[in-house]
């Protein structure tokens, strides 16, 4: 099983680190992966995005140009990656930044207003991480337990706080999506 | 060991050298090498190694040439422009016979050209690049894995015969994160002692107790029959690399290939796609993919192609410069097409599939 | 029989490559005999530039690298750097190290690199047969200012030893000339100065050397010793720069 995702946005909005954390939970559980961001001016241009392979075999290409998952924490990133999305694909949507969305037939829509509803859990920092939990809902790339014990023993002892509140965010964004 | 950490190409080639005993590392900042630098500022100061920011390339690669000739391991980074600054240096770094690595993150040229991946330094790298009759071993990973992997091996290489060793990687393998395994630190004492090894030659104390030498590191020779020697000298060593060194992956290559793709780095990952997707569908078509690109698998190329080959497909991220190896180890049995992309893009899988599909 | 003259011990029995009358060869006897006082010889090293001195690395006894042209304070860098043990020391002319290798020089003594560098000015280029130097005099003539050089067009000589006097980190920063022999002696004493500086690992050493050439400015050596000290010194002028290592140190 091969999965290509492209998660893309303003430069600060977290796109790359979701990117980071699917990568790298994937990997404890055993997949071949790779993480592949834009760089250069590019990130300043609204669409800074990063590339994600996840894989049982060995990863031939990291350069991914039609995405089985996307995410776009804003319009520019929907406008350039919304369309490559396979069919039968999953995009998750900001609603707060993306005012203009035109659903495709046959591709999984989650939209949700991603600014409004991290501000109400408390930190506009884990807008991406509700992301990750939409992602962890609807489809099998990784388990809520890998990322739990990830972020557990990354923030443990440095913000217990920003972990607690990490956590409530992927777990909403697991509703958002049922 | 055993332990795969995510991290990116341009760290975790910093993180192989330092394990592998470099201790000394020069370079300038650029794009897209920069976190191969940084990782260095962080890291060396832990290891009681020795980081610095020379004022330019040309300084860097000088301090380099300094180093390596005190005979200890010693590194400098950087992106295709600089990369150019450094030929001078490692020109003189091969006619001094100093082991020393060079890591070039290449980008798209010429002059400034962008920050984005490409292969365009493939003819400075493999055929020359500074002045003079000589050759650097140059090796060309495709996985974050194989870049960090390519540390060891580089100075290793670069030991064993005296010269330096180039890897040319790019910008997407440097930025790219992938899984990646290291070996064990090298102790202090193993450090030590790799130093040694090059006592006979070396600038060092003469308290070592074999009594008083007089060591040279130099390359002027300014007898032109001294100076033929010495060239000839160089190339026993580069044949004898030829001989020992040179290094390829097959993939899907047997004895029913209809074609075969030839393509190195991160381009040969694109077709590795591609052919799958085509193999998927009933092709049978093979890829080979140089890791060292000097010294070349010219006969490796040419054992490949047998009867059933029809064509031969060669796809670089330049307007074709390894493309002038493979027709030599080819030799005009069959066509050979070429397929490039410039500018710092990256072909698409898709790409490759409509420029084969186009022959089958 | 007392030995009253001898070759120093850190000079190979090697004949210099230098002309007749050069002061290449009294620099380096400075420098040779002062290593032997130090008891510096068995962890010196040094680097030889790319000018008349190029075969520096044949005529001292010790280990010694060759470098590019004006790089040699970026490869006595990595030496210092590689091997810390060892005292590393530059020996530059005015090409290689106010023309080509004015940024090695520049940020070598703005590091405060722990090595000396031996900086011999003659304003000329030698080896390469008499072309103007970045410290040739205005109005001076070569090969390349057959005209005399004009100050509006190319510039002013450079005075390196003021230029780093700007900087920091310098430790020590002294011009002498080989002009006569009490400016001998008094470079004598200055190299011993930069050395046991360098021995004690004090910081960045900096001599410059007041030559002449001979060859290359169509002069006899004694005539070329008498046009150096009427028109070279009024404007390089001899003094202590920097010392930090003197009460009050810097100037």
């Amino acid at each position: 099983m091969k999965s290509e995702m492209i998660f893309s946005g303003f430069g600060g909005q977290g796109a790359l680190a979701i990117g980071k954390f699917i990568a790298q939970s994937a990997m404890s559980e055993g997949k071949n992966v790779s993480w592949l961001p834009s760089y250069g001016p590019e990130m300043r241009g609204g669409t800074a995005n990063v590339s994600v392979v996840v894989s049982d075999t060995e990863i031939a290409s990291p350069v991914v140009s039609f995405p089985h998952i996307m995410v776009a924490l804003n319009q520019p990133s929907l406008d350039k990656f919304g369309p490559s999305v396979k069919a039968n694909g999953l995009i998750v949507v900001n609603e707060d930044l993306c005012p203009n969305v035109v659903k495709r037939d046959g591709v999984d829509y989650v939209v949700a207003p991603l600014n409004k509803i991290s501000k109400e859990i408390g930190d506009d920092k884990v807008l991406n991480m509700i992301a990750i939990g939409i992602i962890i809902e609807k489809t099998n790339i990784i388990k809520y337990d890998t990322l739990a014990d990830h972020l557990t023993s990354f923030l443990k002892d440095r913000n217990a706080e920003l972990l607690a509140l990490n956590l409530e965010a992927i777990k909403k964004g697991m509703e958002l999506a049922r | 060991m055993g332990n795969k950490v995510l991290m990116k190409g341009n760290e975790a080639v910093a993180e192989a050298a330092i394990r592998s005993g470099c201790r000394l590392y020069f370079a300038y900042p650029i794009t897209p090498q920069s976190e191969l630098i940084e990782y260095m500022a962080k890291m060396m100061p832990k290891v009681k190694g020795t980081f610095l920011q020379a004022e330019s390339e040309v300084a860097a690669i000088n301090m380099v040439y300094g180093a390596a000739g005190m005979g200890k391991r010693v590194m400098t980074s950087s992106s295709s422009p600089g990369i150019s600054l450094k030929m001078e240096g490692i020109s003189y770094l091969a006619g001094a016979r100093l082991p020393a690595v060079i890591i070039n993150v290449q980008r798209g040229g010429p002059g400034l050209g962008d920050i984005q991946p490409a292969q365009g330094d493939y003819f400075q790298a493999t055929k020359g690049g500074g002045h003079g009759d000589y050759r650097l071993i140059v090796l060309a990973p495709s996985s974050v894995q194989e870049f960090a992997d390519m540390a060891s091996d580089s100075f290793d290489l670069a030991d064993k015969y005296r010269v330096p060793v180039m890897i040319l990687s790019d910008g997407l393998l440097g930025q790219m994160m992938e899984p990646v395994e290291f070996k064990e630190y090298k102790t202090d004492k193993e450090i030590e002692e790799l130093g040694k090894q090059h006592y006979d030659w070396c600038i060092h104390t003469n308290e070592d107790g074999k009594g008083h030498h007089h060591n040279e590191i130099n390359s002027l020779e300014i007898d032109p029959n001294v100076l033929e020697r010495h060239v000839l000298n160089l190339e026993q060593i580069y044949k004898e690399i030829e001989k020992n060194e040179v290094k390829h992956e097959e993939y899907n290559i047997n004895d029913n290939n209809e074609f075969v793709c030839v393509a190195f780095g991160t381009a040969a990952r694109i077709v590795k796609s591609a052919i799958d997707d085509l193999n998927a569908e009933g092709r049978n078509i093979g890829l080979i993919r140089p890791i060292t690109v000097w010294p070349y698998p010219y006969k490796e190329i040419a054992k490949t192609i047998h009867g059933n080959v029809k064509r031969v497909f060669v796809f670089e991220l330049n307007l074709g410069q390894m493309v002038e190896d493979v027709k030599l180890a080819v030799n005009g049995k069959v066509p050979v097409e070429f397929m490039g992309k410039v500018g710092g893009l990256v072909f698409t899988p898709e790409e490759i599939k409509e420029k084969i599909k186009a022959y089958l | 029989m007392a030995i009253i003259a001898k070759r120093p011990d850190s000079l190979r029995e090697v004949s210099f490559t230098y002309c007749p009358g050069c002061m290449h060869g009294v620099a380096h006897r400075l420098i040779a005999e002062t290593v032997d006082e130090l008891g510096l010889k068995n962890q010196m090293t040094g680097v030889a530039p790319v000018g008349c001195s190029v075969f520096a690395y044949k005529f001292f006894d010790f280990d010694m690298a060759q470098a590019a042209h004006g790089r040699a304070p970026a490869v006595a860098t990595g030496m210092k750097r590689a091997r810390p043990e060892m005292n590393v020391f530059t020996y530059q002319g005015d090409g290689d190290l106010a023309a080509i290798g004015t940024a090695e020089i520049v940020h070598a003594a703005n590091r405060g690199e722990h090595i000396s560098v031996f900086f011999v000015n003659n304003a000329i280029y030698g080896m390469t047969g008499g072309q103007m130097a970045p410290t040739t005099l205005p109005g001076m003539k070569t090969t390349t200012s057959p005209y005399g050089r004009d100050a509006n067009d190319i510039g002013y000589p450079v005075r390196v030893c003021e230029l780093l006097n700007t900087l920091e980190a310098p430790y020590y920063i002294e011009r002498v000339s080989l002009l006569s022999v009490p400016e001998i002696i008094k470079a004598k004493k200055a190299v011993q100065k930069a050395l046991t500086y360098n021995k004690e690992g004090r910081g960045f050493t900096f001599i410059e050397f007041v030559s002449t050439c001979p060859t290359n400015w169509g002069l006899d050596p004694v005539k070329s010793q008498q046009w150096a000290k009427e028109n070279m010194i009024p404007f390089f002028k001899p003094g202590v720069f920097r010392d930090k290592g003197t009460e009050g140190g810097q100037k």
